[in-house]
Formats: structure tokens, C-alpha cells, sequence
């Protein structure tokens, strides 16, 4: 198996408790990784929680590692995929100079390009929120950049796998 | 199916209810448990539940250990020689703290035990309350499964599920946090025991495909070796496994864990493989062409050097635990499974074989060892006193009857190496952890879950100090344990490293010690001290006929080594005798 180091898209089915982050986090932590994204949401199930985690090691680390969490007793299920395998998306927010908006015509037509959605606008400040591809909103970050962000956050990835996890028959096939 | 499934639960809710205290509720599930000891020490944030043990004394025997660590080792011992789960309680923040070394040791080498501390009130949670630790959160790396508990109503499921979960599957360790308010708390009361848990499959189901695979390697070996572990022990699969050794006639080998499952005695147990095991197991790892691992898991201490470890053969891995496949070694055929419906579902795919040609070979690196190594340790000719003619003595008097609970280091070593056995789960030692302290309070709790059996700790004068308090449980409970420390004045196996790699470099290993047989006449236990060879026999048969606990100290020779040894990092056939 490759021991080149790529970026995987873990996402993790699990009931809804308390202490279950912990308890996944500490997986990667005890193997010294650095998790690079987390999100927690409702999934597809009632009251199953998923978990989308995006981490860099090698394959065979990775195999290694679904198999940690999986064995969590609260872990419903695990999967990892690579880039290729998903339809992912990430969101971010800028906080921004209202003035900037009426002076600077480049940030109309940056606003445009982008796709960015302008989320409130107040005497003081605007909101522009762009969700898309890492790439995107980087690219996004270093045009603004140059006229100062009050203040930036970007969320967690979540993605989709374009090929179906069976987990809907698992539990399916539990409550029979 | 859901029909019946709602019938079930209309049953459940038209049982008759209770109003009891969570307190109570906490007896009462481990009743409905089967639990007839547990081991620990009271504090204020446990205080209810012990005014509630005070009530249920008749039915439930609740044992005062000296330290809550030796509450956690004494569950060990008790859950490791019973196959039932083990429970040790303790009070919140230090009480709690105390017990993390004997959980990461239960939850390394997965031992079935259920550990209850009480917490502070829910409503002085996260305040730094006194004794308020975040035990949940220090507990979740090293535990199964944990969980706290807010309000009393929560107390039957979650003890239904923590005892489920313990003892399922690859057993481990469980911890039950509960406030003090939800001890207090009042509420109706009914129990009902886990079933299942819907994110937890605690038993793959064998696939009979692999099986078939497995047995088509096995039969076209010619040179098949097996390892097995401790998962022929926790799957009670012993006649399975010696059934199948004996029909395909393949040498078998154990890790330290495993030991005991077949007896000593039996012509196809080869010895213990990995650091300080046997020899021939070691060396013709590295020859074999099938290697048939059961219920073990290549821990480093057992394989060495990976890249070096059965390069050659093929590797078949029968495990109940998913992520112990290719987790270290790379297997060719993997059987997922309780090893008890795997080995009886591989034995008629088997041919009958013998295979008196590669067993010979283990035979004759037998010879070599004996003649390099355990001639020297079990029959000295030099005037000190050696570990394993201590060993040698309590088999004579054991008849491999005994269970011996061993510490952690040089005599360990000695012990897993030289002990007799021909009853399973007679060895209890820390493997995975290596948690010096640990045979003392095992012992106990060993002992008491098998009153009729002899229980023999042999623990090192390191060690032994780390949990000597516990003479107090033995005196107090005046359970009939031997206790046997091999006493070389040195913390031995680090020695033992620092004479080898670190040119002798004793840094903080040579060890002033206390008069152990006046400490033991202390705790009124009967003690004696042996420096000699001409007493060793007579003391050792001395404490194997004493209906009471007994001490004996072996003063031995201060600098004697372990070996086989394979050096850290070394491949397992570059395993040293000298």
C-alpha cells in the first residue's frame, strides 16, 4: 500500500452522546495527528450523528484508524474517502468595512466573481458569506485581504461520497 | 419480529416497579448481575452506595482494599481466573484517579471489569468542586466504553449496558461515573439486562469461505506453526483449540497471555514466543510456512522487528477484533470471530497430520536452550539461589494446579517461562501494561473468585513494594493467598537492560529494602525468609500446605539475567541465549 501522504474525508456515524468527540479525537491525538477540519451534524437518520473529519496520513494509517474509531461502541460507522470520492464543500464568513464596500468598485466585482453572498450590510460593516471549494474561498481571503477583513471564519468541510454507505440497512437490519 | 419485540417491552413496562434510592439502584443492578464481591474504597461523593452495601451485606461482600488501585487489580484478578466481570468502586477525584492504572491495564489486556466511582453533584460539575475530577474525560482513552450518570433514572440501563459491554466480544474495562444527587434521587425502579447495542457488533460472523481458505493453507503446510493468545482463553475455546492442534499436528506456541489454555505437558506446546519466550517458538517463527495466529494480537514484545518477523509464511489471523487485523502484521487470510465457533468450525475442513519431521526441529532448539539456559536457571550448580528453581519448587508442590499471579519484570519472565500448568486461566500476570504492583491485589481477588484453587503470587521486590499495603485486605479478609517475592535487591529487568545497553550504568535500580517477613508478621501473616538452598524446598512446600495466606521471601542472586532474550528491535530468530 502507498506511503504517500494524502488528505481523506473520515466520516463517522455514530449516536448522539456526550464525550464521543472525545473519545474520536483522542484516536488521532494518541497517533500524534493533527485533525485538519471537524464537523458534527445531524445525518440522513433520525438522532444518528455524522461526523466529517479531514485529515492528511498514508492509506495504510488511515485503514488503521477507521478501524480505532469503529470500534468505538457508540461508532455506528466508518468510512474514509479521498478527494476524488466526494462532493465536499466548505463555508466561510468575512466581516468587512462598510465603506469599503461604497469606495472600493474592485470589491463589487470581487463580490460578483466569487459567487459571494452578501449576508447583512449595516452603517459600520457587511457580512459576505461564499461556501465552495477550499481553493475557492482562499482565493476569495486573498483579494479581501488587501483591503483589510475585520474579522474571517471558515467552517469544517462536510461532503457527500458520491458512491452509497449502507448504513440505513445496518441499523435497518438491527431493529428487525 | 416487531411484534414480538413490543410484547417484550409491554412485559417490561407491566413489571412491577420500586421506588428506590439510585443508591440502591446501584446494589440492586449488580445482583441482577451475578455479583457477589467487589472491591474498593469509600469516600464522600460514594458515600449513599456504601450505606446501601452496608444494607445488602448478606448477599453482596464488598472488600476494603488499602488503595483503589488495588481495588482495580484485585477486579482484574478476579474477573482473569473467573471469566466474570470484575467490579472495583471508588470515590470521586483522587479515589477515581487511583483506579486509571489498573483500567489501562484491564483495558490493554482485556479483562472484563466494571469500575463505579461516585462524582460530585451535578449542580457543582465543572465548578472545581472538592474531589471533582473529570473522570469521564481521564477515563474515555483507556476504557471500552464510559459514561456519567445525572439522574437516578438513567442508573438500570446504563448498568445493563456497562456490564453488556464489559464482558462482550473482546472484553475491557467500563466505567460508571454517578453524581451524589443521583444517588439520592429517588425513582421507580426496574432492571433489565443489555441485549444489544445497535452501534455495537461485538461478534463478526465467521466467514465460512475464509474458513475454508484457512484450512486449505493449513493442510498443505508443511511446516505450520500456531500462536495462540489470550482469545482462546476469553472465547473458552481450550478443546477447541487443542482439538485442532492436535487432529493438523502443528506445533503451537503461546504469548504470555495465552499461557495456560493447553497444558504445559501437552507434546505439541512448544513454549511461549516473543522477548524472554522459548527459543525454538522464537527461532522458527522465522521457518515456518503457515503461521497460524489465534486470539493474539503480534504485540511488539512478541514479534520484534516487524520487517523481520515470518517474512516467509503465510499468515492466517483468527481474531474477534477487526482492528487487530494488519494492524501490525499483514495477514494473508484473516477469520473474523469468537474463537470458540471458528476453531470448532475449521476442525472437520482439517486433515489429520503429523508433522514429526518440523516438530523435531523445535525439539532439538529445545535441547539447546535447555542446555544453555534452563538447565542453569531450574537446577543451579552455583551457590546463590536462582528464580527459577524457586519456580521449580512451587511445580513440584503445585502439580500445575496452581494459579500463579505475577508481577511485572525479571521473575515474571521466570515465571511465564518455568510455571506448570494443566488448568486454563491459571496465569494472571500484567502483559500489555507491564503494571508493576499489579500480582499482590490480583492475587487477592483472584483467590476469592476461586476459593478451591492454590493462588500463588510471585512478585519481585520492586513491585511488591508498590501495593504492599494490601497485606491489610489480606489480613483483614484473611484470604488464603501465597505470596512468594524473589528478592534480588535490584529493580531486575531494568538492571538487567542497563548492565547490556547501558554499560552497566545501575542509575536508580539497586534497591534498599525493609525486613519484608517483619512487615509481613506485621499484618500477622505467616512469613519466613529463605537464603539458602537447602531450605528452599521445605519453606515452599511450608507455605503450599498453609491453610492461611503466607509470605515467603527467596533471597536470590542479585545480578542474574533473563534469557532467551530478543533484543529491541532485533528480529525474533536473532533471539540471544547468552
Amino acid at each position: 500500500m502507498s506511503k504517500e501522504i494524502k488528505q481523506f474525508t473520515v466520516s463517522v456515524y455514530t449516536e448522539n452522546n456526550i464525550g464521543l468527540l472525545n473519545r474520536i479525537s483522542a484516536i488521532f491525538q494518541r497517533r500524534h495527528i493533527n485533525i485538519e477540519s471537524i464537523n458534527s451534524s445531524a445525518s440522513e437518520i433520525e438522532g444518528v450523528t455524522r461526523w466529517t473529519i479531514l485529515v492528511n496520513m498514508t492509506e495504510e494509517q488511515m485503514k488503521k484508524i477507521i478501524g480505532q474509531i469503529e470500534k468505538q461502541v457508540e461508532v455506528i460507522k466508518a468510512y474514509y474517502h479521498t478527494e476524488e470520492e466526494t462532493i465536499y464543500q466548505e463555508s466561510c464568513l468575512f466581516k468587512i468595512k462598510s465603506d469599503l464596500l461604497f469606495e472600493e468598485r474592485q470589491i463589487q466585482n470581487i463580490i460578483k466573481e466569487s459567487n459571494a453572498r452578501i449576508v447583512t450590510v449595516n452603517k459600520k460593516f457587511f457580512v459576505l458569506e461564499k461556501s465552495g471549494r477550499k481553493n475557492e474561498i482562499e482565493l476569495l481571503h486573498r483579494e479581501l485581504s488587501a483591503f483589510g477583513i475585520m474579522q474571517f471564519v471558515r467552517s469544517g468541510r462536510i461532503a457527500v461520497t458520491k458512491d452509497e454507505m449502507k448504513i440505513t440497512e445496518m441499523l435497518a437490519a438491527f431493529n428487525k | 419480529m416487531k411484534e414480538t419485540l413490543n410484547i417484550k417491552q409491554k412485559q417490561y413496562l407491566e413489571q412491577p416497579k420500586e421506588r428506590i434510592s439510585g443508591s440502591e439502584a446501584i446494589v440492586r443492578c449488580l445482583l441482577a448481575e451475578g455479583v457477589d464481591v467487589l472491591y474498593g474504597y469509600p469516600g464522600g461523593a460514594i458515600m449513599p452506595v456504601y450505606d446501601e452495601l452496608y444494607k445488602y451485606q448478606d448477599k453482596i461482600n464488598h472488600v476494603l482494599t488499602r488503595h483503589e488501585q488495588g481495588a482495580t487489580h484485585s477486579a482484574q484478578g478476579y474477573a482473569r481466573i473467573s471469566g466474570k466481570v470484575g467490579v472495583a468502586m471508588a470515590t470521586s477525584g483522587p479515589g477515581a484517579t487511583n483506579l486509571i492504572t489498573g483500567i489501562a491495564d484491564a483495558q490493554i489486556d482485556s479483562t472484563p471489569i466494571v469500575c463505579i466511582t461516585g462524582q460530585v453533584t451535578s449542580h457543582l460539575l465543572g465548578s472545581d468542586a472538592f474531589q471533582e475530577t473529570d473522570i469521564v474525560g481521564i477515563s474515555t482513552p483507556v476504557t471500552k466504553w464510559n459514561h456519567q450518570i445525572t439522574k437516578a433514572s438513567e442508573i438500570p440501563e446504563v448498568m445493563a449496558k456497562a456490564f453488556y459491554i464489559a464482558k462482550s466480544g473482546r472484553p475491557g474495562p467500563v466505567l460508571v461515573d454517578i453524581t451524589k444527587d443521583a444517588q439520592f434521587e429517588e425513582f421507580d425502579f426496574q432492571y433489565k439486562k443489555c441485549e444489544g447495542i445497535r452501534s455495537y457488533n461485538p461478534v463478526p460472523k465467521v466467514d465460512d469461505f475464509k474458513l475454508k481458505e484457512a484450512a486449505d493453507l493449513i493442510n498443505n503446510a508443511k511446516k505450520p506453526m500456531i500462536v495462540w493468545g489470550q482469545g482462546v482463553i476469553l472465547g473458552k475455546a481450550e478443546e477447541e483449540l487443542k482439538a485442532v492442534i492436535e487432529k493438523a499436528g502443528i506445533p503451537s506456541a503461546w504469548t504470555i497471555l495465552g499461557a495456560s489454555a493447553i497444558p504445559t505437558s501437552h507434546p505439541l506446546n512448544i513454549g511461549m514466543v516473543g522477548m524472554h519466550g522459548n527459543y525454538a517458538p522464537n527461532v522458527l517463527t522465522n521457518e515456518c510456512d503457515v503461521l497460524i495466529a489465534i486470539g493474539m494480537r503480534f504485540d511488539d514484545r512478541v514479534t520484534g522487528n516487524l520487517d523481520k518477523y515470518a517474512k516467509q509464511a503465510k499468515i492466517i489471523h483468527f481474531e474477534i477484533d477487526p482492528a487487530e487485523v494488519d494492524k501490525n502484521v499483514k495477514t494473508d487470510i484473516a477469520i473474523l470471530g469468537d474463537s470458540k465457533e471458528s476453531l470448532s468450525k475449521l476442525l472437520p475442513l482439517l486433515k489429520a497430520n503429523s508433522h514429526q519431521e518440523w516438530l523435531q526441529n523445535f525439539k532439538d532448539l529445545y535441547a539447546v536452550e535447555f542446555e544453555k539456559v534452563i538447565k542453569n536457571d531450574l537446577h543451579p550448580t552455583k551457590e546463590s539461589l536462582t528464580m527459577g528453581e524457586v519456580l521449580h519448587q512451587i511445580n513440584i508442590q503445585s502439580k500445575g494446579k496452581a494459579a500463579i499471579v505475577s508481577d511485572v519484570g525479571q521473575h515474571q519472565m521466570i515465571a511465564c517461562r518455568y510455571a506448570e500448568f494443566n488448568t486454563s486461566k491459571s496465569n494472571i500476570t500484567s502483559g500489555g501494561l507491564g503494571t508493576m504492583g499489579f500480582a499482590l491485589p490480583a492475587a487477592i481477588g483472584a483467590k476469592m473468585a476461586a476459593p478451591e484453587r492454590e493462588v500463588v503470587a510471585v512478585i519481585g521486590d520492586g513491585g511488591y513494594q508498590m501495593t504492599i499495603q494490601e497485606l491489610g485486605t489480606i489480613f483483614q479478609t484473611k484470604v488464603p493467598v501465597k505470596i512468594v517475592v524473589l528478592n534480588n535487591e535490584f529493580l531486575g529487568m531494568v538492571r538487567q537492560w542497563q548492565q547490556l545497553f547501558f554499560d552497566k550504568r545501575y542509575a536508580s535500580t539497586e534497591m534498599t529494602n525493609p525486613d519484608f517477613v517483619a512487615i509481613a508478621k506485621g499484618y500477622y501473616v505467616d512469613a519466613k525468609r529463605v537464603t539458602k538452598r537447602e531450605e528452599l524446598a521445605s519453606a515452599v512446600e511450608e507455605m503450599m500446605q498453609s491453610k492461611d495466606a503466607y509470605f515467603l521471601e527467596v533471597c536470590i542472586e542479585k545480578e542474574d539475567n533473563v534469557f532467551p532474550m530478543v533484543p529491541s528491535g532485533a528480529s525474533v530468530s536473532d533471539i540471544r541465549l547468552e
